[in-house]
């Protein structure tokens, strides 16, 4: 196993290399350093010296990928390309245009992107396993039938919606919550409520469905038959045998995203005014900030890409015929 | 387990609750002196050198004094002391021999400006300004162990502060020099204080030598001096009367260089301890707490001088209220909470219930907020003013307009009767853009329409009949009505497009407007634009690009019709006619004369103009200037904007005013009447928790009834 993975790890870095190309390629096509350079000093009174000497101070002077003027190695490391892209590598992300440490915004992002990120995971994994589960059990009822009908409801609502009715019914009719807002440490959870609660019910309905499909094909297998012999309440039946044996193409779903709670929600937190890392890339797009763009975009690499080696590592957990080699 | 942790939770809950369950605040600042508001884009720049957006003078104009301020209730705008008296300019001729004051602008060599600090200012309580018992500053050449559990200024246990000096105004100057700050406006000042450039060189040299702080007492600007510990002297080439309103700005305001060289140690940028996120000042409020993804507050500044609220303002201002505190010192308010709300729902939401003290009014609550009367004015919905909530309503000096590109060779014209046509071209769309309608449409009748560069308020833009543009309205019954689609029609005929085609050829007249997506080129924008060239016969293209490229169109003068936007810096039409002076023309000098509109003319009364004091000399010049922009029309003059401002009736003193800005002091808080509007407005409702559980245990009750059949029944019932 130990083998896989590091194989795996090495295959990571042309893809990230890639990646890294593709974000600087895309960026600079719309976005040269003197269109950055304008977007920083404004437009008012940015003269041509002055854009030069913003882009030789940031180090957008530099030829993009090849120095022919340089020396050895330096063709290739003074350039722009290596300068601002390469050095992620070591995760040294260096400074956002406005002068900031982008490692340190990320740190102080992330704690609350994951306080509402996590529990919506845990939650809604939770809610959706349990109700699909209940489904299959009340399969061909009429609670069946109206809870794939609710289901089907739920998710065709945008969760926009949710959001904005969310708010208004529960922080502003009922005033039992704060409407948006977040606090450092225990005084967070009243903020947290909503969003997650939110969150949980936007999602559910698709999850719920999806997870229904998997254990229903489950339910006729012929274990479950030998299960139900052997005299178990249908309820351990569901719960023990045909959720274990159904989490194969559950962890596919799972465990991919369970690195990329890092990167928080856009629309969640743009709403309720969490200050974590899902709005940090939108605020960089438009500002134009390509420091923090491409970090951003190369830790989401990241993380998909360790998200993806450690469901195929929870496979071995659930299923011990998967042998990885 | 799961028992024990709800209990934790719910008590937890509540307690943190105490007050209102909603109640977005801790309940520590119950009660306080504290003004609630928010702000929707994190400031980017703190540093006074750097910062230049609105977004950030509502934190900056609090911290740092300028040497002067407008006066907060006068209209038009008055300047008045602020951390230095009203500076005395003397103008010399090129022998150096003293000018009068009505000297013409030619004559002038050089204009010093004498200034002379406040005694007695103190800044701010701050680290950097600490000292150990022999008098070395408490805080240098720390060690990065020293840092390690520093996070904001207020993780040092020791402050000091020191008195305000003249050196600490030059100092900041020569900032504006610093290759590593990239002040928007060096090169603005450069062009009066030459010596910026040849300081800006040599700091660049030394940059290179030394990667760290850059001690900038070492070096010399030529034009900027400290005469005294209290005074210091500008000498500015040439005569530039609107330099006075620079020195309202943060670019002027003091910083003293113990505080640039506490943040210039090495450590500190890396945990954002820097003058551009902790600026120091000796304004009535300092910042304490800096989350710029969550939330800003400024505390009082302990050491503040305490100037005192004025006693006079204009017509109507006592009949507000605005002259109840004449005299008492400044500022009423403790602290000031700024909250980051990137969405207009919960912004809004949260002012209804109390928790902001003040709001805008979007486009989207627009009709919540406001009505009209079948006169047409606009007044507060019932809703609001039930809860006691006031309106606020200014004209703000801006102006937004629709330009034409004067190179380009239809609406610009390229021979003499090209020209000639184009004009006639450009007033017949100037009169067919009906922006009555696009103000009362788009933007919910909040804009007065522009006669001319120059919003109402400022000197040299006329009231009544006199103030209209005769050549898009005429005066009718006592008011500007715009000229029918018939006259603009003959216009277009001789402009050689009669009914939209070419006289000639028979070819359609196609007008291109050149925009970004979200600005004029939005769906529903840009259909009434094409329905108001319909009307003349013309198509109307829409050709939109992202901002980036339309600023490179703009560049190179590829565009032919655009939408722009101008806020003035300071209230003097300079600052608005010089859009349209040759010398600022877009293509040829990378100036802001986007439209590239050039008129000798023109031009020779904006030379002239500029340097004049206000009077009507002055007046009778921007009078004609604006009768020429009339007559070629290089823009079809669009709108100036109305800034509508809510405000609950426990909030005090606050009077609209784009160019004061900083008004934190001013204001006052009931905080009683707002403690007790809170809780009458947030009453929890806990009914409908009731409501779901039942609803919750009815969704349950036959699922679980189900599962009991389901298991007491036989297999071959299961099966049934």
């Amino acid at each position: 196993m130990f083998a896989y993975v590091v194989r795996r790890l090495i295959y990571a870095v042309p893809i990230l290399i890639g990646v890294n190309l593709l974000t600087f390629l895309l960026f600079f096509v719309v976005n040269s350093p003197d269109d950055m350079a304008r977007m920083h000093l404004g437009a008012r009174h940015a003269s041509a010296e002055g854009i030069e000497r913003w882009k030789v101070e940031r180090g957008y002077d530099k030829p993009t990928f090849w120095n022919a003027e340089a020396d050895g190695a330096g063709r290739l490391t003074d350039t722009i390309f290596f300068d601002k892209s390469l050095r992620m590598f070591a995760f040294d992300f260096g400074s956002a245009d406005d002068g900031r440490d982008i490692g340190r915004e990320i740190r102080d992002r992330m704690g609350p992107s994951l306080a509402i990120a996590v529990p919506t995971f845990i939650l809604g994994l939770f809610a959706a396993v349990s109700f699909a589960l209940l489904l299959v059990f009340f399969r061909a009822t009429y609670l069946d039938f109206w809870g794939v009908v609710a289901c089907v409801a739920m998710m065709s609502i945008s969760s926009l919606f949710y959001i904005i009715g969310g708010q208004w019914l529960v922080s502003k009719i009922w005033a039992l919550v704060p409407i948006s807002g977040y606090a450092p440490g225990l005084d967070a959870a009243r903020f947290l409520v909503l969003p997650v609660l939110i969150s949980v019910i936007a999602g559910v309905g698709s999850s719920v469905r999806w997870y229904r499909t998997i254990f229903l094909e489950e339910i006729s297998r012929d274990y479950v038959r030998t299960a139900r012999a052997k005299g178990l309440s249908e309820l351990v039946v569901l719960f023990r045998h045909v959720l274990k044996n159904a989490m194969i193409p559950i962890l596919t779903g799972v465990v991919v995203v369970i690195p990329m709670l890092f990167m928080g929600s856009l629309l969640v937190e743009s709403f309720f005014g969490v200050p974590g890392l899902g709005s940090y890339t939108i605020d960089a797009i438009s500002a134009q900030d390509f420091a923090v763009v491409r970090a951003m975009v190369f830790i989401g690499s990241v993380l998909y890409i360790v998200g993806l080696i450690l469901t195929d590592l929870s496979y071995t957990l659930v299923d011990p015929r998967v042998r990885l080699e | 387990m799961i028992r024990r942790l709800g209990t934790f939770l719910l008590v937890a809950f509540l307690t943190a609750c105490g007050g209102a369950w909603n109640d977005p605040y801790p309940a520590a600042e119950r009660g306080r002196n504290i003004l609630y508001t928010a702000f929707t884009e994190r400031p980017k720049h703190l540093d006074p050198v750097q910062s230049y957006s609105e977004d950030e003078a509502v934190f900056l104009y609090q911290i740092v004094e300028p040497p002067l301020e407008y006066h907060y209730l006068r209209r038009p705008y008055q300047l008045r002391s602020g951390s230095a008296e009203l500076p005395t300019v003397r103008r010399y001729d090129a022998e150096g021999r003293l000018l009068a004051d009505d000297a013409p602008a030619e004559r002038v060599a050089t204009s010093v400006y004498e200034i002379r600090v406040l005694p007695g200012i103190l800044y701010q309580p701050h680290p950097a300004f600490a000292r150990r018992p022999d008098g070395s500053p408490r805080y240098l050449d720390l060690r990065p162990a020293d840092l390690a559990a520093v996070r904001g200024v207020g993780d040092f246990a020791e402050t000091g502060t020191r008195e305000l000096e003249a050196a600490d105004f030059v100092y900041q100057i020569k900032r504006l020099a610093h290759p590593r700050l990239h002040s928007p406006i060096f090169e603005l000042i450069a062009e009066y204080l030459p010596g910026l450039k040849a300081l800006q060189t040599q700091l660049a040299e030394a940059a290179k030598q030394e990667p760290g702080w850059l001690d900038l007492t070492r070096f010399e600007l030529p034009g900027v001096e400290v005469v005294d510990r209290h005074t210091y002297r500008i000498t500015l080439q040439g005569s530039y009367p609107q330099f006075i309103y620079w020195l309202t700005m943060p670019f002027f305001s003091p910083v003293p260089p113990e505080a640039d060289r506490f943040f210039g140690q090495p450590g500190m940028a890396e945990r954002n301890l820097t003058l551009d996120w902790w600026p120091v000042g000796t304004g009535p409020y300092m910042l304490v707490e800096n989350n710029p993804n969550a939330r800003m507050v400024l505390a009082r500044n302990p050491h503040y001088r305490g100037d005192a609220y004025p006693c006079d303002g204009e017509p109507g201002d006592a009949e507000a209220g605005l002259l109840a505190d004449c005299g008492k010192a400044l500022p009423f308010i403790e602290r000031v909470v700024f909250t980051r709300e990137r969405e207009g729902i919960p912004y809004w939401n949260k002012f209804l219930q109390g928790y902001y003290d003040a709001s805008g009014v979007s486009s989207d609550n627009f009709d919540q907020a406001v009505s009209l009367t079948s006169q047409g004015e606009v007044t507060l919905s019932d809703d609001m003013t039930e809860r006691g909530i006031r309106l606020l309503t200014s004209v703000s000096p801006s102006i937004f307009y629709l330009g034409f590109n004067m190179l380009d060779p239809l609406v610009g014209g390229d021979t003499a009767e090209g020209k000639e046509k184009a004009r006639k071209l450009r007033q017949a769309i100037s009169i067919a853009l009906d922006m009555e309608e696009f103000v009362s449409i788009f933007l919910n009748g909040r804009g007065v329409t522009a006669m001319h560069p120059i919003p109402p308020g400022l000197f040299g833009a006329r009231e009544g009949e006199a103030g209209i543009n005769p050549v898009v309205y005429e005066w009718r019954d006592g008011r500007p009505a715009r000229r029918g689609k018939d006259v603009a029609r003959r216009l277009l005929a001789e402009a050689g497009w009669p009914n939209g085609r070419n006289a000639q050829t028979g070819e359609a007249l196609i007008i291109n407007l050149d925009t970004t997506p979200g600005g004029l080129g939005d769906k529903a924008r840009s259909d009434w634009l094409a329905k108001q060239f319909r009307d003349l016969g013309v198509q109307f293209v829409v050709r939109a690009t992202d901002w980036n490229r339309f600023q490179e169109k703009m560049r190179t003068g590829n565009a032919q019709l655009f939408f722009m936007g101008w806020n003035a810096d300071y209230p003097d039409p300079e600052n608005l006619l010089f859009l349209l002076h040759g010398a600022q023309g877009k293509v040829k000098y990378s100036g802001q004369n986007a439209a590239n509109y050039h008129n000798d003319e023109y031009d020779r009364l904006f030379e002239q103009m500029k340097t004049m004091p206000d009077g009507p000399a002055r007046q009778a010049i921007i009078d004609r200037m604006v009768a020429i922009l009339q007559h070629d029309a290089p823009w079809a003059f669009g709108f100036h904007p109305k800034a509508y401002s809510l405000q609950h009736g426990w909030v005090y003193n606050r009077k609209p005013g784009v160019i004061v800005r900083g008004t934190l002091k001013y204001q006052r808080v009931d905080v009683a009447a707002r403690e007790a509007a809170r809780a009458a407005w947030n009453r929890p409702v806990l009914w409908p928790i009731a409501v779901v559980l039942a609803l919750l245990a009815a969704m349950v009750a036959p699922a679980v009834a189900h599962w009991r059949r389901h298991e007491r029944a036989t297999a071959a019932e299961v099966q049934r």
